[in-house]
């Protein structure tokens, strides 16, 4: 179900979409044809089946929906799951390819309320995360993978004593035995674990191989198995404890110091460099005080971290002293060793740092820089861009005011000539402007393919100057002959100096 | 400036330079107006790592503009990245672009109030990696300025303070401020052309206070594609009235 699931996931963030009444499936290559690797519900319901041939699939359900295996993808899922549930429920959890995964609860299952809750809770979270799952807990591996995946249950406990009874009506197939073993097993007319288990070992090794006998054992618990635990990536961290609980801002500031310092030289080790770091302080009552710094690149500058996590110094309140300070870097990314640039580059280099400082200041979002985006509107042809973002220059043509009014404002009392003629009065703000000088009309149209409502929309822009030397932005909708082009008003857009 | 005669006077005078601002003298490095009439009166141009205040001669938005625009022009010529801390969104790049200060060489920081813009200022000069720091800023102590002027001063990063008017009319360069040099700059009606349209803009420009320098006024013409002003080649449309009474008081204050 994995790889089905997946597309289906795949289209809630956004992507290609398979609508959910139409039968889903995932073909492969087999030698010279194309067969199903994995079938939907709906499409199993109409008769498909894992390894028909694609062509008797389309012949059979018209209007199939079909889609290349992405086997690597599914093992990347598989993957993801796996780290996330050794990060919350176990530390021994691996991947069983092509769609498994093992959990090592032994020891951990009563923190959450016994095996039973800890196994609905796990199956709660795969549904949210949109995948189906079946699980099985068993004193033995092989008895958990056959219950897991050929046993009737959705939540199968099985406890040590009872695993013979309990595998012994499931399939041979159950023993996770090769296809060749299988198949023996069907022309010795042998249809069940049970049956299996209950022959003499000696003539079963010789007719079935050794492997068979080794997975029957592993099934019953007779022998042990070991899976390799995926052990989930820490974030680089720094930690000191104290002797003494620390209180004043000055101990705290040469932690920091130190703390940075190990972290710089843990991740210059890893070959990265922090994005977002995490200072924690454990204070003697038990109480967490936290600060979160984030970064608008990659670095590993421990003097950098450091003055930026003294900016949030006042942030910690030490109570009654703080007995452990831990720094991790909770986002990173590689971060190659840098030669020190050329003179002139230097500024450059360092502009990230006091991009840093600043948006730690005020907020991330409020340090930008402006970029041109393609718009003849001109309140559209400028846009904020990350501090360190290429920009793009604006075309030259035509001046812009130093000052752009957030809302175009209207005037009144215009008095202009029809249809290109600069106005000669208007008032604004309550003041009256007598106009001397102008220039226009710049014509801009409307973005139709934005807003439907500006398909004819026209504004023509004038600079004008008025008796004291100030130059004000006019624009006049319509374009002064045809009125669905606009109702002729005129407004300011901006100020130039 | 200099002067070698060994009145009393113009040693006492040369004393207290000294006393004021250590970076003042000679040597410091100057950013140059490159109009000969204003750099004369300036000994050189503006100094480079000092705080220097601008705000529009009246509450209008042309003056304002005028104002904004003037800054724009010094900050194009400054080397470097410039940081420009604003509180209002109106500021509009193209025409800083158009100023000769591309949208690359340009960073902004938005800040909610005055406290804010002067942290951020203060941030930005200490750095010491930009250019120039531009702040649009309303109100500010006396003490919060020589913070500034001694950021500025350490780190060679030129402070601009950017006064815009308030809504209550008060005037910004009313109350006395450690900045180096304070302007005022206004609209005045550019020249006549032969053709319809509508030529160079042109601003009074007032210097309302130097340290160690006398105050001047000229009429010159607006910031063109690199951000310098000149002198106009001829007499403007209609004459400026010649500086107003009110406005002498408030430079002898």
């Amino acid at each position: 179900m994995l790889p089905i699931e997946r597309f289906r996931r795949l289209d809630r963030t956004g992507r290609s979409e398979p609508p959910p009444d139409r039968p889903l499936v995932t073909t492969e290559r087999q030698g010279q044809r194309m067969v199903l690797a994995a079938v939907c519900p709906l499409a199993r319901t109409l008769g498909l089946h894992v390894g028909m041939p694609l062509t008797q699939a389309r012949a059979l359900v018209p209007g199939l929906d079909i889609r290349p295996a992405e086997p690597e993808a599914d093992k990347t899922v598989l993957m993801r799951l796996a780290l996330f549930a050794a990060r919350r429920w176990t530390p021994f959890a691996a991947v069983d390819e092509p769609d498994g995964l093992w959990f090592d609860i032994s020891g951990v299952a009563h923190l959450f309320g016994g095996e039973r809750r800890l196994c609905e809770r796990i199956l709660r979270t795969c549904r949210r995360a949109g995948f189906t799952a079946r699980i099985a807990v068993a004193g033995a591996t092989g008895a958990a993978h056959a219950l897991a995946r050929f046993g009737a249950e959705e939540i199968a406990l099985c406890p040590n004593e009872k695993a013979v009874e309990r595998i012994a009506a499931l399939p041979p197939q159950a023993l996770r035995i090769d296809q060749e073993a299988a198949n023996a097993c069907r022309r010795f007319g042998i249809d069940s674990i049970g049956e299996l288990a209950a022959m003499p070992r000696e003539p079963l090794a010789r007719r079935f191989g050794k492997g068979l006998l080794t997975r029957l054992d592993q099934a019953v618990g007779r022998t042990a198995e070991t899976f390799d635990p995926i052990v989930p990536r820490e974030a680089p961290a720094a930690a000191l404890c104290f002797l003494e609980p620390i209180l004043s801002a000055e101990a705290i500031e040469q932690v920091i110091g130190d703390l940075a310092a190990m972290l710089a030289r843990t991740l210059e080790q890893q070959g990265l460099g922090a994005r977002q770091v995490k200072l924690t302080c454990n204070r003697v009552d038990g109480d967490e005080q936290r600060i979160v710094i984030g970064l608008v690149s990659a670095t590993r500058d421990a003097t950098h971290l450091a003055s930026l996590l003294r900016m949030k110094i006042e942030q910690i309140e030490p109570g009654f002293g703080i007995e452990a300070m831990r720094l991790s870097a909770i986002r990173s990314e590689p971060l190659s060793a840098r030669q020190a640039a050329s003179l002139e580059e230097v500024s450059e280099a360092e502009l990230p740092s006091l991009v840093d400082r600043i948006a730690n200041r005020i907020g991330v979002h409020r340090v930008f820089q402006m970029s041109s985006v393609e718009s003849d509107v001109p309140e559209r042809s400028i846009h904020r861009v990350s501090p360190l973002a290429q920009t793009v220059d604006w075309p030259r043509e035509w001046r812009r005011p130093v000052r752009l009014l957030a809302r175009p404002e209207q005037v009144d009392r215009v008095i202009a000539a029809l249809p290109d003629q600069p106005p000669l009065r208007f008032s604004w703000r309550g003041e009256t402007h007598r106009i001397r000088k102008a220039d226009g009309p710049e014509r801009i149209y409307g973005e139709w393919w934005k807003h439907s409502n500006e398909a004819d929309a026209v504004r023509d822009y004038f600079q004008v100057e008025d008796e004291s030397g100030a130059r004000f932005w006019l624009f006049r909708r319509g374009d002064g002959e045809d009125p669905r082009t606009g109702d002729l008003s005129w407004y300011i857009h901006g100020v130039f100096g | 400036m200099q002067s070698h005669s060994v009145h009393p006077l113009e040693t006492l005078r040369a004393q207290i330079r000294a006393i004021e601002a250590s970076g003042l003298t000679g040597a410091a490095e100057r950013l140059p107006f490159e109009v000969q009439a204003v750099d004369g009166k300036l000994g050189g141009g503006l100094v480079v790592a000092a705080l220097h205040e601008i705000t529009g001669a009246t509450s209008s938005p042309g003056d304002d503009a005028a104002a904004s625009l003037f800054t724009g022009g010094i900050a194009a010529r400054l080397k470097g990245m410039v940081l420009w801390v604003i509180q209002r969104r109106d500021l509009f790049a193209p025409a800083l672009d158009q100023a000769g200060l591309p949208p690359s060489r340009l960073l902004y920081a938005e800040c909610g109030n005055d406290d804010e813009v002067l942290a951020v200022i203060e941030e930005g000069l200490r750095h010491g990696s930009l250019g120039g720091v531009v702040g649009e800023v309303g109100r500010f102590t006396m003490a919060a300025g020589r913070r500034l002027q001694l950021a500025a001063e350490t780190s060679g990063t030129m402070a601009l303070l950017l006064r815009r008017w308030r809504k209550n009319g008060a005037d910004p360069l009313a109350l006395p401020s450690s900045a180096v040099t304070r302007w005022r700059i206004g609209c005045a009606p550019s020249r006549a052309l032969p053709v319809s349209g509508i030529g160079r803009s042109r601003w009074t420009v007032e210097l309302v206070r130097q340290r160690s320098g006398r105050p001047a006024e000229w009429i010159l013409e607006g910031v063109d594609e690199a951000g310098r002003l000149a002198l106009p080649a001829d007499a403007p449309d209609r004459a400026v009235p010649a500086a107003r009474p009110d406005r002498q008081i408030r430079t002898a204050a």
